[in-house]
């Protein structure tokens, strides 16, 4: 079954750990989790391929695992603090694993973080057609069309609240 | 009686935490976010709190995906420092406060909020890292603790106006405890940050700015930030900034700033941390307001 589309899919480059991700990636997750025990690490690290048969995982996942791919764990719902423990399983700081999901350099991560951090400007909108933030402003109207047309389907939209409600 | 006299809303992240245990605190970098901490500290030596409530967020250290609570208490009498991959962090064992908190518990759900019970659970960084920040490295801390652990992790996590509801029934709990205590609660995590995905390393300093704008002045209009404007204007991750609402929920409306500090970045995260103070009121005064707060909570007001 194809993702439900959600609001938040129009945030780029954002994976939400949502409850169909969570369903999905909870043999990714679990995997995550037994890293927290030294003696699974060393096994994992023995053998990977085999280590990862005792969790119930996807060939897609395995294969997001084996080689390391971050992003596509997350789209395949692992999440972030769980995937963070392989990566601290294989010696690597947090900033490697952002560099890598970011298509960066940890120098160049490292920098873009003491100037300030990645601006939301331009990051806010894959489709560029938002409502604007309770605190701070930007974003274009949801609806394009002329104000009467967008009166009248608001005013249909509140009747049928009306209705349900 | 117990009163609640001041909030503190403060970031938590990890590598504050590794900073403080591998002793960088004078590097350049680093004194640069623990600065902005040094008024703090002196603030909570006078205040000298008798139980600190801590709202955070475990980071897959207690919780696993096997069990995900959305608002979890910790009623135990100790919680020990989790081992979050490194070993447990060197910090003091967490002494509970079992008492206050079980009455809490009793008495938020009966004001219709959920809770978990945990009456064993490990803290993670989520909740020791502001209390290194605000109390230091102590050999013991200086207060007992009743940890809030609320699931921010999968989404969706409680809305901003849940919590700051949960906020206010957690006052009139501690206003209705017999035992004279002052009591004050801590919200952490934030400010904007995204930790995952190519769009990792997101800050917005203009949402965060605002945000402290309307956590000291205006905080009902936090509650309407819809979980979809968290994560698009604060990073996904900078959704756990409804964890800083139950803190403020359970101040007066009107409070007293009395510090503020603000700093990008501490690794990834725009570190952000504010002290609230109730006002001080004549012990009749907080009757009424309690008799009020009652049927407020019910109202959804």
């Amino acid at each position: 079954m194809a993702r439900k589309r959600q609001d938040y899919d129009d945030i780029p480059g954002t994976f939400v750990f949502d409850a169909e991700r969570s369903r999905e990636g909870f043999g990714i997750n679990m995997f995550c989790m037994s890293l927290m025990k030294e003696e699974n690490r060393k096994a994992f690290k023995a053998n990977e391929a085999e280590y990862l048969k005792q969790f119930k995982l996807t060939p897609a996942q395995t294969e997001a695992i084996l080689q390391r791919d971050y992003n596509r764990m997350l789209e395949l719902g692992g999440n972030i603090y769980f995937t963070a423990k392989l990566g601290a399983t294989d010696g690597h700081s947090f900033r490697h694993l952002a560099a890598v999901m970011t298509g960066s350099t940890q120098e160049d991560y490292a920098a873009m973080m003491l100037a300030g951090g990645r601006s939301a400007e331009g990051n806010r909108s894959k489709s560029g057609r938002y409502k604007a933030g309770t605190l701070v402003p930007g974003g274009k109207a949801k609806s394009a069309q002329p104000k009467a047309a967008a009166k009248s389907k608001s005013a249909k939209s509140s009747k049928a609240r009306r209705k349900r409600g | 009686m117990a009163r609640i006299i001041a909030g503190v809303a403060s970031s938590h992240v990890p590598a504050i935490g590794a900073a403080i245990d591998n002793k960088q605190t004078e590097e350049p970098y680093w004194k640069r976010v623990f600065s902005g901490f040094e008024k703090s500290k002196d603030w909570m030596a006078k205040t000298k709190p008798d139980v600190a409530i801590v709202v955070y967020n475990d980071h897959a250290s207690a919780f696993s995906v096997e069990v995900v609570p959305t608002f979890a208490l910790g009623c135990a009498s100790e919680f020990p420092p989790a081992d979050e991959g490194w070993g447990p962090r060197p910090v003091p064992v967490v002494k509970g406060h079992p008492e206050l908190a079980s009455h809490i518990a009793q008495s938020v759900i009966l004001d219709e909020f959920d809770l978990t019970i945990c009456n064993k659970m490990e803290v993670d960084h989520g909740l020791t890292v502001p209390m290194n920040l605000l109390f230091g490295s102590p050999k013991e801390w200086p207060c007992p603790v009743i940890p809030l652990a609320v699931n921010v992790v999968l989404y969706p996590p409680p809305t901003a106006h849940r919590c700051y509801m949960l906020g206010k029934a957690i006052r009139k709990a501690v206003d209705s405890y017999p035992d004279d205590l002052r009591v004050v609660i801590f919200g952490t995590g934030g400010m904007s940050h995204q930790i995952s995905g190519p769009r990792a390393g997101l800050i917005n300093s203009k949402f965060d700015k605002a945000f402290l704008d309307n956590l000291s002045k205006d905080p009902k209009k936090l509650t309407r930030i819809s979980h979809l404007e968290f994560m698009r204007e604060a990073g996904a991750e900078g959704i756990e900034m409804v964890m800083w609402l139950i803190m403020r929920g359970a101040l007066d409306d009107k409070v007293d700033e009395v510090y503020r500090f603000y700093t990008v970045p501490a690794s990834n995260t725009a570190v952000g941390h504010i002290i609230l103070e109730n006002r001080r009121k004549a012990a009749g005064k907080l009757k009424r307001a309690a008799a009020h707060r009652k049927t407020d909570i019910r109202r959804g007001q």
